[in-house]
């Protein structure tokens, strides 16, 4: 029908970027987060080690909302919810005498995927504005639940009597155990992150973000793959959530307010969108902006707030995209 | 029933006060390529719509290959075996030719809620996909970025997208829609080596392409079937003369 010859196999791989540009941005990040505690033995060592768990504790929250915002387009404004379901889980078992991390950790992955199942199918079913609302009323619902919780100190929240325990031993007490331990979550999240985006999985994901209608008229339910996804973001959250405790040794409301949800697409964005590790970037540059800037002044963010801006207005790929270190 | 693999029944769809889809019963047979033709605006586009699903009907009914899927999702069709593509090219412009290819052959396949290898590298899908593009002359443009293409060659993409799916009937929607002379003999050519191999339904302004390839014509005018049979038939009859072919021809 037509002379074109049929390509051999080899020329159907798609050309790729240099692996340095692939790899060279994560694989930095992630050294320079191994390698941290030594650099940061020379002083103020509790201080860097407590700072910068937090920052790769966030790191995972912003990157499970990657997951949904960058390659889903779904703009959820509920994330924080995940956050304290997890945090809640460790400290409501903590309370009543079950301090394992193993079953700390499978309760707080369960109830956040559940949530997230039950609530995803219901927002799913919204687009735009309205999705957006609904899953910051769901945030809203559960954090007004957890301030009315008196038997688990309602409003003030309450204090774990250690971290959670591993083999029945307090093995994540040590603040460098309790470093590394969030960072192998962290890099599992990652690579778990970066295999479900490439994927038949997040292929379907990245197409019905792109054009929902193709999707539908080569066969795909977009719904079904939208809310997967949603319920996989949110267990990685509760995962953030089940940390976020730990190394606090507090659990509170105020992990799941709705400014903790803005905050969480602010660094996604700040970061840049669609990128996973563009969240771990987002989420230092946000925690070492605050830290710095709220030493100056307590209206911190009346100068965060105008960077936001010229990041958001010049540098549309965000910290990631002014590097030139994004990749597909 | 037997001798027809599209039934339409008394199919209705309105936007407000307009009917849009007024009582259109048709019959397509299959192997045949059935052209609908109308003036702008007659709702032929609406009826596509109403068809693959994208547009829920009024009433009436729509069989396809003996079986009711009037209230079938526009996927649910899509895996019966009846595919579209879209006047307006609705294509996924950041994902490269092939991979818009492979997504038809991948939501064929069944299994896409794997989360682990790379799908771009799945040499099963691209080696289905590249077969695709090479029936519409897209092979040497597999791993362009969709969006980058001509507007002719996106043309194309959305008729290889269709035949991915392996359907048993195809519905173009002005597959020549804004292509230049010499992009639209290309897409002509390519529709002559579809014929045949599988039913088409072929929404065309274009004249000489409906009639040079259709064996059945019908003629939509303000969502009404006014006519339908041979090219020849339906050239010579009356009312499409004065409804439609008339003002052709001035
Ligand atoms: N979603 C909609 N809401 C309201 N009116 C609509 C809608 N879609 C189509 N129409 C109207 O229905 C009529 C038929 O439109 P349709 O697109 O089906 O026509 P068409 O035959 O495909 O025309 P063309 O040849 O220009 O493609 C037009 O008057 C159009 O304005
Ligand atoms: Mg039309």
């Amino acid at each position: 029908m037509n002379e074109i010859a049929t390509p051999s196999p080899a020329a159907l791989d798609v050309p790729r970027a240099p692996a340095l540009r692939r790899y060279g941005v994560p694989v930095l990040v992630f050294a320079a987060f191994a390698l941290a505690p030594i650099a940061a033995a020379q002083g103020a060592e509790g201080y860097i080690l407590s700072l910068l768990t937090r920052v790769m504790i966030f790191a995972i929250a912003a990157m499970s909302l990657d997951l949904i915002l960058g390659y889903g387009a779904l703009v959820s404004f509920g994330h924080a919810a995940f956050l304290g379901i997890g945090a809640y889980a460790v400290g409501i078992l903590a309370s009543h005498g079950i301090e394992s991390a193993l079953v700390q950790l499978l309760a707080a992955l369960g109830a956040s995927a559940l949530f997230a199942l039950v609530t995803g199918a219901i927002s799913m079913r919204t687009k735009g504005v309205y999705f957006i609302m609904i899953t910051l009323a769901f945030g809203q619902m559960l954090y007004f639940l957890a301030t009315s919780l008196s038997a688990y100190g309602g409003d003030d929240g309450l204090t774990l009597p250690s971290r959670s325990l591993l083999f029945g031993a307090n093995l994540l007490k040590g603040d460098h155990a309790f470093y590394y331990a969030v960072l192998g979550c962290l890099l599992g999240c990652y690579l778990l992150c970066r295999s479900v985006v490439a994927s038949r999985f997040g292929r379907v994901l990245r197409g019905a973000k792109e054009n929902a209608v193709r999707m539908q008229a080569i066969g795909f339910a977009p719904y079904r793959f939208q809310l997967g996804a949603y319920v996989l973001a949110g267990t990685l959250c509760g995962l953030a959530g089940f940390l976020l405790a730990n190394q606090t040794e507090f659990v509170s409301p105020a992990y799941m307010t709705w400014q903790r949800s803005g905050e969480l697409i602010v660094v996604v964005v700040l970061g840049g969108l669609a990128s996973l590790h563009g969240a771990i970037i987002g989420a230092a540059a946000f925690l070492l902006l605050e830290e710095v800037l709220s030493g100056y002044t307590e209206h911190w963010k009346m100068i965060f707030g105008p960077l936001l801006v010229l990041v958001v207005l010049y540098a549309r790929g965000g910290i990631l995209g002014m590097m030139g270190g994004r990749h597909g | 029933m037997a001798d027809a693999i599209l039934r339409l029944e008394g199919l209705r769809k309105a936007y407000g006060a307009l009917k849009v889809t007024d009582d259109v019963t048709l019959d397509v047979r299959p192997g045949e390529l059935h052209a609908i033709i109308g003036p702008n605006g007659a709702g032929k586009t609406t009826l596509i719509h109403q068809v693959s699903g994208l547009a829920a009907s009024d009433s009436g009914r729509i069989l396809f290959d003996s079986a009711d899927v009037t209230r079938l999702t526009m996927a649910q069709r899509v895996h019966r075996g009846l595919a579209r593509s879209f006047q307006i090219t609705s294509i996924l412009p950041g994902f490269s030719a092939l991979e818009n290819v492979a997504l038809a052959v991948q939501a064929r396949s069944g299994s896409s809620f794997r989360l682990f290898g790379d799908a771009s590298r799945e040499r099963g899908l691209n080696e289905e996909a590249m077969s695709y593009l090479a029936q519409v002359g897209l092979g040497h443009r597999a791993i362009i970025p969709s969006g980058q293409l001509s507007h002719g060659e996106k043309r194309g993409l959305e008729l290889a997208i269709a035949l991915a799916t392996r359907p048993m009937l195809l519905l173009l929607d002005e597959p020549l829609a804004g292509t230049g002379h010499e992009e639209s003999e290309r897409v002509v050519e390519t529709l002559r080596g579809l014929k045949g191999r599988y039913t088409i339904v072929l929404i065309e302004h274009d004249m000489n392409a409906v009639f040079s390839l259709a064996d059945r014509v019908s003629v939509l005018v303000y969502g009404r079937v006014i006519a339908t049979g041979r090219p020849d038939e339906v050239r010579a009859n009356p009312e499409v003369r004065a409804a439609y072919l008339g003002e052709e021809a001035a």
